[in-house]
């Protein structure tokens, strides 16, 4: 036997996708198609306890093997989809795998989320006692921390109000301090402090960082913050549709996804309508071109530039409509915003329900060569959100390039924090 | 030191395990009731008095338009307290039959995030449901003073009986269509009009004996035994009908295996589909 905490063996996730009409399957419905034709039913029945109709199969994880030594923080990464959180759920237990099989030695607690199952309704002090008691503590002990809970979270003077007039600010606090007070020997944590403002995510942070340290704890984190990631986990995992693409050092780790994901074929391809993250109903996005390119690569140089965004989309409602753009750096920080409707109201456009082509030209800062992500946000800003493109355009910022032909290749983070100037009309 | 070793399979149907499991989940178990009780009569100026007020109307309402107007038959005893027997039990079981089957819906949330034994939801739905049963038969034992009835000391005995067979009834049930209701939400419209539908098939508001020799029909309905038992332990208009009241408790019985067999069956497909 060896001292490893967490032993992953083998572990493959299959879901079968079945091709509903969208929403819920309703029993009428299902036994209204059995009465209606109840041979083809039969035989179809038949054929799938034979074999002869395959369901379609889609293996989130396929064979996934790693282990974890005690007192280590391990990050797990990788884009969207490449079964990251499938991975955190079997391991919590939430859903059991297809194959394999996970050993883990000691008390294990997971954080899929800040404030799991708080009740609207219930004071703050009642929420802590029921969060804990969800997050596996035992009345005793959340009793023994309460103070310490409440201290941490920073809102002793809203304990006794129910938490429906909190800010959601104060239950993001609220609910993180109640897992930071847990001791269980493997910590699992999920995309959790994407949420929250800045000076508390450094705050929770600081606080895992303290808890893997002193008290030997073990800590399996996933996320897309790249930067936290780096922070706190000095080991990493990159998964890639469903397999482990590799184990090692973060920083290499990191390195070679942000590599692979910015220069392989596959992203070569990409279009930037690919990534849309969250669209309502209200909204069509037909296409959208960056510098007159579909694609989701754009090289530009590192001298002050402008870009060119121009997006044909159709509005079903009249609706004020503006594009927010946030320029990240390869980890994910961000660096500038470019929100025309803070600096201008006129930026706002009232548009009746029909076709639009939008032209937002926005000035780019100086930057330092290197990979940079533009997020999308299609927004009555401050109201709505109709669609969020997260990393839709991938800059690649090539370096300076003298008038002799040499570049100038200094790769340095550095850019500060700014509000980009720019143009942008709807017709 | 203790080792607690955490081991992690595709998952069987059964396991004796979880049944220790869900010992060790009984603090979960005890807030997860507390919730349910301080959520619900927290907004209330009346608070806990709903679960009086509730029972005590429909009685009322019951009592002014089935006793007096339709001159419903009672088995010789005064209508009121005759139909409040029937209504305690009935509404505990519907009540929990009701919560059960939309616990694992209204736990969404809980359910996707963190790993719990999932029966202690159900359980906890019913054990809410429980208080509510005791606090409304305050008024059962007013009602019991001021008509001057006394239960035999059978009778008490055998109260803790019938909600055994209460619970296994609503809980086995409940479990059915909890595990059903993950998949197809239409269970959630359906069961209303389906409870409502059963109250006419068993004796909550009018005697057994009314229906002579269909009475075989309603004895189909576990709740008959049950209630009518109930009747003949506290008011002691009949005698305990023995063959009856064994066999609701075997056929309630069985509607707990199988529901909780179904349950345990769908449980793992809970947190992807739910």
């Amino acid at each position: 036997m060896n001292n490893s905490i967490i032993t992953v063996k083998n572990i493959s996730k299959k879901y079968t996708i079945t091709h509903q009409r969208g929403g819920y399957v309703a029993m009428r419905d299902v036994l209204t198609d059995i009465a209606k034709k109840p041979f083809s039913f039969l035989k179809n029945k038949a054929k799938q306890i034979t074999g002869k109709i395959t369901k379609e199969e889609f293996w989130a994880l396929k064979d996934i093997n790693f282990e974890v030594q005690k007192g280590e923080a391990i990050g797990i990464i990788g884009a969207n989809g490449a079964g990251k959180s499938t991975l955190l759920k079997i391991l919590t237990g939430i859903t059991p795998p297809t194959t394999g099989e996970i050993r883990m030695n000691g008390k294990v607690a997971s954080l899929l989320e800040v404030g799991t199952g708080f009740h609207q309704e219930l004071t703050g002090r009642e929420n802590i006692f029921l969060n804990g008691a969800i997050l596996g503590m035992s009345k005793k002990e959340i009793a023994k921390k309460f103070d310490a809970i409440v201290e941490f979270s920073g809102v002793e003077k809203f304990i006794d109000t129910p938490v429906k007039r909190y800010s959601s600010g104060m239950l993001v606090r609220l609910g993180f301090s109640v897992a930071a007070h847990m001791e269980p020997d493997i910590l699992l944590v999920d995309e959790v402090l994407a949420v929250g403002d800045a000076e508390f995510q450094k705050k929770c942070l600081g606080k895992m960082d303290e808890v893997t340290k002193q008290a030997g704890r073990t800590i399996l984190f996933v996320s897309h913050n790249l930067t936290a990631v780096q922070n706190l986990c000095k080991r990493c995992i990159l998964l890639e549709e469903g397999k482990i693409k590799m184990i090692g050092e973060t920083k290499k780790v990191i390195n070679d996804y942000l590599k692979e994901d910015t220069l392989s074929k596959n992203s070569s391809t990409k279009k930037i309508t690919d990534n849309i993250l969250y669209k309502n109903k209200n909204i069509e996005l037909q296409k959208i071109t960056c510098n007159d390119s579909p694609q989701k690569n754009i090289s530009i140089s590192n001298l002050p530039t402008n870009i060119t965004i121009k997006v044909n989309l159709r509005m079903k409602e009249k609706n004020k409509l503006t594009l927010e753009t946030c320029l990240k750096d390869k980890l994910g920080n961000h660096l500038a915003v470019y929100v025309p409707g803070h600096t201008n109201p006129n930026n706002v456009f009232l548009i009746s329900p029909g076709e639009y082509s939008l032209t937002a030209k926005i000035k780019l800062p100086k930057l330092n060569k290197g990979t940079y992500f533009l997020d999308f946000n299609f927004t009555n800003p401050g109201i709505e959100s109709y669609a969020v493109i997260n990393n839709a355009v991938n800059l690649n910022v090539l370096g300076y390039v003298f008038a002799e032909g040499r570049t100038f290749d200094a790769d340095t983070n550095g850019a500060g924090y700014q509000v980009l100037d720019g143009e942008i009309t709807i017709k | 030191m203790k080792t607690n070793l955490t081991l992690i399979k595709p998952k069987k149907t059964f396991n004796w395990n979880d049944f220790r499991e869900i010992w060790q989940y009984k603090e979960l178990l005890y807030f997860l009731t507390w919730r349910d009780i301080k959520v619900r009569y927290k907004q209330t100026t009346i608070g806990i008095l709903w679960a009086l007020f509730q029972p005590f109307m429909t009685m009322v309402v019951f009592t002014i338009f089935f006793g007096k107007f339709a001159q419903m038959p009672s088995d010789g005893i005064p209508y009121p307290i005759f139909v409040y027997t029937g209504l305690l039990i009935w509404q505990f079981f519907s009540a929990s039959l009701t919560d059960v089957s939309n616990c694992l819906i209204a736990n969404k949330g809980i359910i996707t995030k963190v790993y719990f034994p999932r029966i202690i939801l159900p359980i906890s739905s019913t054990v809410t449901k429980f208080v509510d049963f005791a606090i409304a038969s305050f008024i059962l034992i007013g009602m019991m003073i001021y008509y001057q009835y006394t239960p035999n000391l059978i009778g008490l005995l055998i109260i803790p009986l019938l909600l055994l067979i209460t619970f296994m009834a609503s809980v086995g049930g409940g479990l059915f269509l909890a595990s059903i209701n993950v998949k197809y939400r239409d269970v959630r419209y359906v069961l209303p009009f389906f409870i409502s539908m059963m109250m006419f098939i068993t004796p909550v508001i009018y005697p057994a004996s009314i229906t002579g020799k269909y009475s075989w029909i309603l004895a189909l309905n576990p709740m008959t035994g049950v209630i009518k038992a109930m009747r003949a332990a506290l008011l002691g208009n009949a005698p305990i009908n023995w063959t009856l009241l064994i066999i609701s408790g075997v056929t309630c019985l069985i509607i707990l295996l199988i529901g909780f067999y179904f349950f345990k069956k769908t449980e793992r497909y809970f947190a992807d589909i739910v």
